[in-house]
């Protein structure tokens, strides 16, 4: 490998064979970006492949295993924000990092030495509007502000501290349209002034509007790097979704089971009509969604950051209400929520509480723990859960045997019936090889017990290897899918009509 | 059988960590003043578990209000509440008590009677108390915290006003209440010297507690809505806002009981300082039985015994009887270091949690 | 007074965001220092540099708990009263004999500020005091105009509300902390050492009374603003000032109304009833692990 370009200024940023491990997971593998000054770079990949972590370490909130880094043509060692910010690197976090009751100037100021004289913030603030047309009340409450205000709160803050370099994670994942237009307007006249525009995301579509270079990313590795101009949508999919090694993982051929599945022949145990839901915070995140699942069959749910499938899932596990339309499920639905520390488990109690939480809510009188000890060693036994014992705190067990008993009490047997129902969401995260095979297997074994199985991976692979069908989330909408890597993939990514033609 | 083992020798240890904490705290501090060590921890010793009279009539009374009072925090912090209002509530469900006691002419009704009417009175007090923080945490995210730290002066002041004003005594000259007839005095338990049958009830409620936790569904309840609320919403259908608003009635009133027990077994009569903080050394009580209420009854005993002996100390050896404060801080602080490193050392899988979702 | 040092020193914790019931255990080590600095240095400075130093070893333990074991706080706080409670009722009986033996030093003598001192009404009740006193009438506008004004009180604030955010902006979230704690500290050790060394001219075992306590009311009734917080110090001091003033006069009312008013406002403006009182977000929050 060459060192990072020398002395050219025109470069804003190099990385170049940068590696990083955490744990098992080779997250990066020499993996590169190139960008040029007065350009807007689209970052893309799909989930996990690389790109936070990418941009992170370009920010010096991690420190790369190996690889070199040049800013505006000088090699740079980046310890910390501080130093990237010092060399004139902003990043606009997906989950941003304002105080809510303080002053868009209070946060703009954050961070600073000695005195503090906000009337002067406040006026390079108008001064900034003025420059960039980018319309802010210096003196309101973040809180009061829409999520796109207080994006461009967080745009303010790296301007402000003359960042000539903007990365920005998914800024459009949490904008409704038309302010997403506004965004990547802005950010092309930001990058015509001569700096440089770091956009990471996974719709196809903003990539090829407002990219004057696209890099891709899959698995940790840079496989493309190509002029927007010269993009297409179907070799970016291709590259991001690597089709042309799709086989080493899955086999493209549907399993015999798979072809058989059709919903209309089967008992509907879930069925959706025309139903809309909204986050906690009441935006609406899907709209009209219609569609059956029937029992003994794997549904798989698929769909970028933000796109609705959360709400979707935690709507069929009836955690979430329906605001319009209808959404018919079973009263007991099993829920394997992906962060399983904080929505499933009593970390520091035992397993057997741990298995005797569901239907907690509605249990009487006293519990025969005796009855519920039997049944978790049951369960341990069935689900291949290794532990010291039904008493101890499941703490002590590892990821893969935490998620076992997880699953395993959400699939009860006893709560079996013909319209048993299971949600769960990304069930193999942080396991291993093993650990995920079994998941998988019980997954299996669940739908052929004439469960209904609904299944949301991040990793399209995982969904494509154990769903018949899948519910393609984009945007809001919820469209099926058969199981075919690419027409997933695209409509994930919101390049339907590219694959549909 | 090797898990119940391994866990009894465990618990056995950390007695034997108390004691030996204990005994060396006092030892140092003696030794630091310049007291007599041998004769300070003779008196600690005898002022406490000394003769069946001075356990009994000395350790075990003081050891029935710590032992409601510990079982209510316990049954609070369990269930996810920071009850320090403990003190409050107990000042409150004597005030209840008392009043009672005091109207009820006990020539009329069976004397057994009034004194179930005067306890369920300062439960009720105790738990009427509770409510409002509770209703302040409920309604709007009030802090018990800082709730309950206040209405225990306003308790404090309620109480003050009470043996001033409607409850004072007929002479209107002391700040305190009537005294109780004798026929409502809780009764002594024979062969047992000043220990009254308060003892029962506490030792009824503390066992009736720790067996609400351990076997029945609202007590399981309570245990998962303090350790995880999202869980136990999300994977319990547990409605945590009810389950939590229960818990802290219950600790309030079971605090409510305290004070009551403590006016019709001890001082027979409402009177300002009536409780030398049992509501914040209930705390350290809980903490150090870690939150258990069956192992309440020990520390309440222990702790009882401790206030006991260092009467006896300062009496018989010279010593400051403050010194047993130090030594509850002690204790406290050193649970409180041996559960956060454990529960530091025991963080598996780091590495699969501090990896960030890339996305 | 007393109470407003106290009071202003739990504003700066509890703007980080912390909550340190501990307080009525540095006031107490405050008080029972001012007496042992008055007494063996001799002199009021130095009772009141000893009652300093007391309140920040108190400080010490409850950062040394709450910030690098990660103790729960409240149980940290309690366990410290306790503490300095059974520390200063020991030591005073080691140092100064058995209780009883009422130990007396010299008292800061008031000064009177001239004109105004001779103000109707207010005049010697606000100008003719002890010279911490006027020490305090300075703290307040300084620590509001720190609050306001540097970066450093901007940063406080931020740790407060999200200290995820604060981290984000490059600061040190943990070492801010410690400063808010041991700053409240030091003022809680003064506020104690004002008990002996401008009020009572001596020292008595538990003599702090509940006052850590009350300044933790005052900060919310002042709504976490160093103004508000010296006004509810003269609503908490002219509340029991009433009350002497009833029972002076005779009058048969329960002035204990009197008392109780300052709490049920602070209970009222907890629930937001009384204005718009907004506790930092982050306040009594469990603090986040560390990495």
């Amino acid at each position: 490998m060459t060192e990072p370009s020398g002395g050219d200024e025109r470069i804003a940023l190099v990385l170049q064979g940068i590696d990083k491990r955490y744990g098992a997971t080779q997250a990066l593998r020499s993996a590169s970006l190139r960008v040029r000054a007065g350009t807007v770079h689209a970052l893309l990949g799909e989930n996990g492949a690389g790109k936070s972590t990418l941009m992170r370490i370009a920010y010096g909130m991690e420190r790369p295993d190996a690889g070199a880094i040049a800013v505006h043509g000088a090699k740079v060692r980046l310890n910390s924000p501080a130093n990237a910010i010092a060399l004139g690197i902003g990043m606009v976090h997906q989950h941003f990092t304002l105080v809510p009751v303080m002053t868009v100037a209070e946060n703009v100021a954050l961070g600073g030495h000695g005195m503090l004289d906000l009337s002067r913030t406040i006026s390079e603030l108008h001064e900034l509007s003025a420059r960039t047309g980018f319309s802010l009340d210096p003196e309101v409450q973040v809180e009061r502000l829409s999520v796109a205000a207080q994006q461009r709160v967080e745009i303010a803050k790296a301007l402000m501290r003359r960042a000539r370099l903007l990365v920005l994670d998914e800024p459009t994942a949490v904008l409704p349209p038309s302010e997403s237009t506004e965004l990547l307007r802005w950010l092309r006249s930001f990058a015509d002034q001569g700096n440089a525009v770091v956009l990471i995301t996974h719709k196809l579509g903003e990539a090829l509007s407002i990219a004057d270079d696209v890099t891709v990313l899959r698995r940790g590795r840079t496989v493309l790097v190509v002029a927007g101009k010269d993009a297409t949508a179907a070799a970016l999919t291709d590259a991001m979704l690597g089709a042309a090694s799709a086989g080493e993982q899955v086999g493209k051929t549907p399993a015999t089971d798979r072809v058989e599945s059709r919903a209309s022949s089967r008992i509907p145990v879930f069925r959706a009509e025309q139903a809309t839901l909204a986050d906690t915070s009441g935006m609406v995140r899907v709209r009209d969604a219609s569609f059956v699942i029937g029992a003994g069959e794997i549904v798989g749910v698929a769909g970028v950051e933000g796109g609705g499938q959360r709400e979707l899932l935690r709507a069929l596990a009836g955690r979430l209400p329906v605001v319009t339309g209808v959404l018919e499920r079973p009263d007991m639905v099993g829920f394997v929520p992906e962060d399983r520390h904080r929505d499933a488990v009593l970390l520091d109690r035992p397993l057997v509480e741990n298995v005797a939480l569901r239907g907690a809510g509605t249990r009487r009188g006293l519990i025969e723990w005796n009855t519920i000890g039997a049944r978790t060693e049951s369960l341990m036994r069935t689900f291949d859960v290794r532990a010291p014992g039904p008493r101890a705190p499941i703490r002590t067990l590892s990821g893969g045997n935490q998620q076992k008993l997880v699953l395993a009490r959400e699939l009860d047997a006893d709560d079996m019936t013909s319209t048993a129902a299971i949600v769960v969401e990304n069930p193999t995260r942080g396991l291993d090889v093993r650990a995920t095979a079994e998941v998988h297997a019980r997954l299996r074994a669940a739908r052929d017990a004439g469960a209904a199985v609904v299944l949301y991976s991040s990793d399209i692979d995982e969904v494509l290897l154990l769903a018949s069908r899948v519910l393609v989330v984009y945007a809001g909408t919820v469209r099926e899918a058969p199981i075919d890597r690419d027409v997933v993939g695209r409509l994930m990514l919101g390049a339907e009509t590219h694959a549909e033609r | 059988m090797s898990a119940a083992m391994r866990e009894a020798y465990r618990e056995l240890a950390v007695v034997a960590a108390v004691v030996v904490a204990i005994g060396g705290a006092a030892a140092l501090l003696l030794l630091a003043m310049g007291f007599p060590i041998a004769g300070g921890l003779t008196a600690l010793w005898t002022g406490s578990f000394g003769s069946w009279y001075v356990f009994t009539s000395a350790s075990l009374v003081r050891a029935v209000p710590l032992m409601l009072t510990g079982a209510a925090v316990a049954l609070a912090f369990r269930g996810g509440v920071l009850n320090i209002g403990g003190e409050g509530q107990l000042l409150v469900g004597a005030a209840a008590a008392a009043a009672v006691a005091l109207a009820m002419p006990s020539a009329t009704v069976t004397v057994p009677l009034v004194i179930a009417a005067a306890l369920l009175a300062a439960a009720l007090g105790g738990a009427l108390w509770a409510s409002v923080a509770a209703y302040l945490r409920a309604r709007y995210g009030v802090l018990e915290v800082i709730s309950t730290i206040m209405l225990n002066f306003v308790a404090l002041h309620l109480v003050s006003y009470l043996v001033r004003g409607p409850l004072q005594e007929p002479t209107h000259v002391y700040p305190q209440s009537a005294t109780i007839v004798d026929a409502l005095h809780l009764p002594r338990l024979p062969g047992a010297g000043r220990l009254h049958s308060g003892f029962v009830v506490a030792l009824t409620v503390a066992v009736a507690a720790g067996w609400m936790l351990r076997r029945t569904a609202a007590g399981f309840r309570l245990v998962a809505a303090g350790e995880n609320p999202a869980a136990a919403t999300s994977a319990g259908g547990i409605d945590v806002r009810v389950t939590t608003a229960r818990v802290f009635l219950l600790s309030g009133a079971l605090a409510g009981l305290a004070g009551g027990v403590e006016v019709l077994g001890v001082t027979f009569a409402l009177y300002e300082n009536i409780s030398p903080g049992y509501g914040y050394t209930a705390i350290a009580v809980a903490l150090l039985a870690r939150l258990d209420p069956w192992r309440v009854v020990a520390t309440a005993v222990l702790f009882g015994a401790l206030e006991a002996g260092a009467g006896a100390m300062q009496r018989d050896a010279g010593v400051p009887s403050t010194l047993v404060s130090v030594i509850e801080a002690a204790l406290i602080l050193a649970v409180v270091a041996t559960q956060s490193f454990r529960s530091r050392r025991q963080r598996p899988d780091v590495g699969e949690h501090v990896q960030p979702v890339d996305a | 007074m007393p109470l407003g040092l106290a009071a202003l020193g739990e504003l700066l914790v509890e703007r980080a965001g912390l909550i340190n019931i501990g307080l009525e255990g540095a006031i107490l080590a405050g008080a029972f220092g001012a007496l042992v600095g008055a007494s063996t240095a001799g002199g009021i400075g130095a009772g009141f540099a000893a009652a300093a130093l007391a309140g920040l070893v108190i400080a010490m333990l409850f950062a040394l708990c709450v910030i690098w074991i990660r103790a729960d706080q409240i149980i940290a706080g309690t366990a410290l009263t306790l503490l300095s409670v059974g520390a200063t009722g020991t030591l005073y009986r080691a140092l100064f004999g058995s209780s009883g033996a009422a130990l007396r030093i010299p008292t800061s003598e008031p000064v009177a500020i001239p004109g105004v001192a001779t103000l109707p009404v207010v005049g010697a009740a606000l100008f003719s005091q002890p010279p911490i006193t006027y020490f305090l009438y300075l703290l307040a506008p300084a620590l509001a105009w720190w609050l306001a004004r540097t970066h450093a009180g901007l940063a406080l604030r931020a740790i407060g509300e999200r200290p995820e955010a604060a981290e984000a902006a490059g600061i040190a979230v943990d070492r801010l902390r410690v400063l808010a704690i041991l700053s409240g500290g030091v003022l809680g050790g003064l506020a104690g050492g004002t008990l002996v060394l401008a009020q009572a001219g001596t020292f008595a075992e538990g003599m702090s009374a509940g006052r850590g306590f009350i300044a933790i009311a005052i900060v919310v009734l002042g709504r976490w603003t160093p103004y508000g917080v010296a006004a509810g110090a003269l609503l908490f001091g002219a509340a029991s000032a009433l009350q002497y003033a009833f029972q002076a006069m005779g009058w048969n009312a329960p002035y204990q109304v009197f008392l109780v008013v300052p709490y049920a406002l602070t209970l009222a403006a907890l629930a937001g009833a009384v204005g718009r009182a907004r506790a930092p977000a982050a306040l009594g929050r469990a603090l986040e692990t560390r990495r």
